[in-house]
């Protein structure tokens, strides 16, 4: 039995210790908002929080959590989330959206730890994260005006 | 998360036309948008894997499933013997496999397929299998093909005018081949389906597709059903980009065939490498090109041989190359002019639709047709694409016999050519390059006049329903599927201001073969121009039925009925649309209604490749200016001007967003997109790690995307809007010919650039060589 907590709830589950938390997640916890993209964490679209940190849930093996506070998309209730939430959607930065899980969290991380990104900065933390529609200059503008919502 | 919806405060009558947020953007930003993948599973469902080949084309000897058969958790396997119908998933000719029986034709064809408890067991379980080839020799690239003439289907050739005599006469002559890349979807969420048997024989199938009525008949077909024996359903892909219109029901048929076999629900969701292995990607073409011309870039005479590589079926090859060749005009006027398209067979992938559907590769030929004159001619390209322009009659017809309408190119060129300072920034850039070594600079205005409307004119329908229940909500339900453009988006704004309701009252559905049917595929940009117009005429039925009956019950005068943000004004009296719709329910008024709707005054002779096949053109243009590194070959894309004609848009925001995606999208296919297959014909690019598509990076520092204002579309569209979920891609040949610009400073002026795209490191370097090998020859 593995012991975790995600989104502020305890889990224990049982599985194959080296299995994907990406997995976990979504088939034994039935949190699918974290999507699976690439499976060799060079896409983004599986990034969860680790204790704050962004990871690639896809190339996590499940023991590596045990003790640990894991966030999704879905457990995302902080200032800095609902300011990139707003932000997002006030600009319209979405099309088909099945990277944007991992986009909001990768800019969540950002924020928390860089509260007034620059370019350089932004492009940074979220190259890892990509988006077949090409909606970066909008992420790029969404992350600028949750930064300025936060710091009004 | 609670969102407010903005849109609900406004006038519907201002809804169409409105920079409204996706209709699922608050699902996006939560997680709670469902995707195939996420949808809850009945208990039992087992999970799918493909066996794939692993050579390009041999006989099968033998193929030994018994220790996939015995892994841990399988429970069956799927191959040709188990489809009680059609082994095939192609809709155009049937000559798709799904599981191919003794032949392969090309190294990661799917041979079976096998069902087990978990996904892991089932893929671990696929790489079991012992297959023993009879290896047979592989043509891999469109010049062993164009030898060997193998084709899928037969070449066409298009010819206007006396194009040879017309060369011979013309005072300049010259010819040139361009090679232009493929280009792998690589939509964020693979391909998925997931087959639910059904009572009395009948199949429910969740598919990730543009294409919800193709997947049913392939499914039905293969499965010996009819097709109300299946039902399709879409709420929305992950991305889609032409990637999912064929390529689907290969999924879902071999879903649905295990779940036959198995009587339990099938999901199979491809793995990224399986999904880049076994799926078809945009074709790579070549073009060898000869052409006449003037001292002025006039061109006088164009010959054109343009071949494909299809890989080793005809998927939709056929319309996609004649897509080609009806966009080798680009913008220009191409008097005597003869194209000859082969579509070459290869043991490869088979190629399919992917966002402008040959369009693309069409326009490139001419664009570096221009530039090559250009260079010649040591003038400006940009004066000699507008040399070229389409102008007044008769220099209006293209070369399949449509007259260029309603052109606004030489308008947004001129603006363009403005806002971006272009006369200047190429002045201050020779400048720049005439002193500096190692980086070179270069900048180029590109045009695209793309033709709308699929060339199948019977594809050209569309259908809606809709239902006002009785307490006032409305279920908005069409043929279009949603993959990020925003149809439904649109869609629903067109319903909440026919019907004068805010956009909280309707609630949009998933494509559902059940619901509509006999659809098209969403694909040629026609999404919103299709199912747009099919919602308003159903829109306008349930309004017309309501107005009057309430002209009666109410001793109205009908023309004194309105509807507006939720209230109905009956002369001075208004009422709430729910209360008048509950009145009209009581007085048994029928509250349903379907729309349906046919694109006018188009047709097509596809053996003459004569007629209209478009019913308008969407119009744009770009200025790039890129960074050349001449050591590395590495370019930088530092600025792009966008202008784009969308008519009179349906959403700003939505359309804005296309134009930057479609853009940044067509900028990674002609620069880093790079696949490359090995002599044995195996495809190594098959991951994000060997395959580079744009990332945050490739956003250039300073852009400026505009739409062309005060332009209604001439023809009757909806509220004279024009599609655009593919022209902006072709804004990105401006990035290409600004990469050529900035390898041209390489060497004296006159020289041609032998740039092939994409354009990756290693192609501007070859280039760069190329040029000042020529130079220093004696």
């Amino acid at each position: 039995m593995l012991e975790f907590k995600v989104n502020s709830q305890s889990q224990s589950v049982d599985v194959d210790p080296t299995t994907p938390l990406l997995w976990v997640l979504r088939d034994n916890l039935g949190l699918t908002g974290t999507k699976f993209g690439c499976g060799m964490a060079q896409c983004g679209a599986c990034t969860v929080h680790m204790d704050g940190m962004p990871m690639r849930s896809c190339s996590l093996p499940v023991s590596v959590v045990a003790g640990k506070q894991i966030t999704t998309i879905e457990g995302l209730q902080s200032k800095t989330a609902q300011a990139v939430q707003k932000a997002w959607v006030d600009l319209d930065v979405v099309q088909c959206g099945y990277c944007q899980s991992g986009q909001i969290m990768s800019a969540v991380a950002l924020l928390e730890s860089k509260p007034k990104p620059s370019d350089e900065d932004i492009d940074q933390a979220m190259g890892g994260n990509i988006c077949r529609c090409a909606t970066y200059v909008r992420i790029r503008a969404a992350i600028h005006a949750a930064a300025a919502q936060l710091s009004a | 998360m609670s969102v407010i919806r903005e849109a609900d405060a406004l006038p519907t009558a201002e809804l169409a036309g409105r920079a409204l947020r996706h209709e699922s953007a608050h699902l996006h930003v939560t997680g709670r948008a469902q995707y195939a993948d996420d949808i809850p599973l009945p208990a039992g469902t087992l999970h799918a894997a493909f066996g794939l080949s692993r050579v390009a084309h041999a006989r099968i000897r033998q193929l030994d499933l018994s220790a996939v058969l015995a892994a841990p958790g399988v429970v069956a396997v799927g191959l040709p013997s188990d489809i009680p119908g059609e082994n095939n998933y192609g809709s155009v000719v049937h000559d798709d496999p799904i599981f191919t029986d003794t032949l392969v034709q090309f190294a990661g064809q799917p041979m079976f397929a096998v069902a087990a408890n978990t996904h892991l067991q089932a893929r671990r379980a696929a790489v079991l299998a012992r297959v023993d080839y009879d290896e047979l020799p592989a043509i891999l690239d469109v010049r062993s093909a164009l030898a060997a003439q193998s084709f899928v289907i037969p070449s066409k050739t298009l010819r206007r005018g006396d194009p040879q005599a017309a060369l011979v006469r013309a005072p300049r002559r010259m010819q040139g081949t361009l090679s232009i890349g493929g280009q792998d979807h690589f939509y964020l969420e693979g391909q998925i389906a997931v087959a639910i048997p059904q009572e009395d024989g009948a199949m429910l199938i969740h598919s990730s597709t543009q294409h919800p009525t193709e997947v049913q008949h392939i499914v039905a077909a293969a499965l010996k059903l009819r097709a109300h024996d299946v039902i399709v359903q879409c709420r929305r892909m992950g991305g889609g980009f032409g990637g999912k219109e064929s390529q689907p029901a290969l999924i879902a048929a071999a879903a649905a065939v295990l779940a036959r076999k198995t009587g339990r629900p099938v999901k199979l969701r491809l793995d990224r490498d399986v999904d880049m292995l076994a799926t078809g990607k945009r074709h790579d073409m070549i073009a060898d090109y000869d052409v006449g011309y003037d001292d002025d870039g006039r061109i006088c005479a164009l010959s054109v041989m343009l071949a494909a590589r299809c890989g080793y079926s005809a998927d939709l090859s056929g319309p996609v190359n004649d897509r080609a060749i009806c966009h080798v005009d680009n913008a220009y006027f191409l008097e005597h002019v003869e194209i000859v398209s082969h579509r070459c067979k290869t043991h490869t992938v088979s190629n399919t639709a992917f966002r402008g559907f040959g369009g693309p590769q069409g326009m490139m030929v001419i664009e570096a047709v221009i530039d090559d004159i250009a260079r010649r001619l040591q003038r400006d390209p940009l004066d000699v694409r507008r040399a070229n322009f389409y102008g007044a009659a008769p220099r209006n017809i293209t070369p399949y016999g449509q007259s260029v309408d309603g052109n606004v190119l030489d308008t947004l060129s001129e603006r363009l050519l403005s806002s971006s300072g272009y006369r200047e920034r190429r002045a201050a850039i020779a400048q720049w390059n005439a002193g500096s070594a190692t980086i070179k600079r270069g900048i180029a205005l590109t045009p695209v006049k793309f033709g709308i409307s699929f060339n199948a004119t019977h594809y050209n329908q569309a259908g809606a329903l809709i239902h006002i229940y009785n307490d006032g909500t409305v279920m908005l339900n069409h043929g279009g599927t949603e993959m990020g453009q925003g149809l439904y988006t649109k869609v629903a704004q067109v319903v909440a201001t026919e019907l004068g309701l805010p956009l909280s009252a309707i609630r949009v559905t998933a494509a559902d073969t059940s619901k509509v049917p006999n659809t098209s595929a969403t694909a040629a940009s026609s999404g919103s121009d299709l199912n747009g117009k099919a919602a308003q005429a159903a829109a306008q039925t349930l309004r017309l039925r309501l107005v009057e009956w309430a002209a009666t019950a109410f001793d109205v005068p009908a023309g004194a009925i309105r509807f507006d943000n939720g209230v109905v004004w009956l002369g001075e009296r208004a009422l709430p649309f729910a209360k008048l719709v509950a009145q009209a329910y009581m007085a048994r008024i029928s509250l349903s209604a379907t729309g349906y709707y046919r694109t006018p005054a188009i047709h097509w002779d596809g053996t003459a490749l004569r007629g209209r096949p478009f019913f308008y053109y969407a119009y744009g243009a770009a200025v790039s200016e890129v960074a050349v590194d001449t050591l590395t070959g590495e370019s930088q894309l530092q600025r792009v001007d966008i202008l784009h004609d969308v008519g009179r848009s349906l959403n700003p925001a939505l359309d804005i967003g296309q134009i930057e995606g479609g853009f940044l999208q067509g900028a990674g296919w002609l620069t880093t997109e790079e696949l490359w297959w090995n002599a044995r014909g195996e495809l190594k690019t098959h991951a994000p790690a060997t395959y580079k598509i744009p990332t945050a990076y490739d956003w250039p520092r300073e852009a400026h995307v505009h739409l062309l204002q005060q332009q209604p579309n001439g023809e009757d569209t909806i509220y004279r809007s024009k599609a655009v979920g593919e022209p902006p891609l072709m804004l990105a040949m401006s990035v290409f010919h600004a990469i050529r610009d900035a390898v041209a400073a390489c060497a004296a002026p006159g020289r041609n650039v032998p740039l092939q795209a994409p354009a990756t490191a290693e192609a501007v370097l070859a280039a760069i060589e190329q040029l000042r090998a020529v130079e220093t020859a004696p």
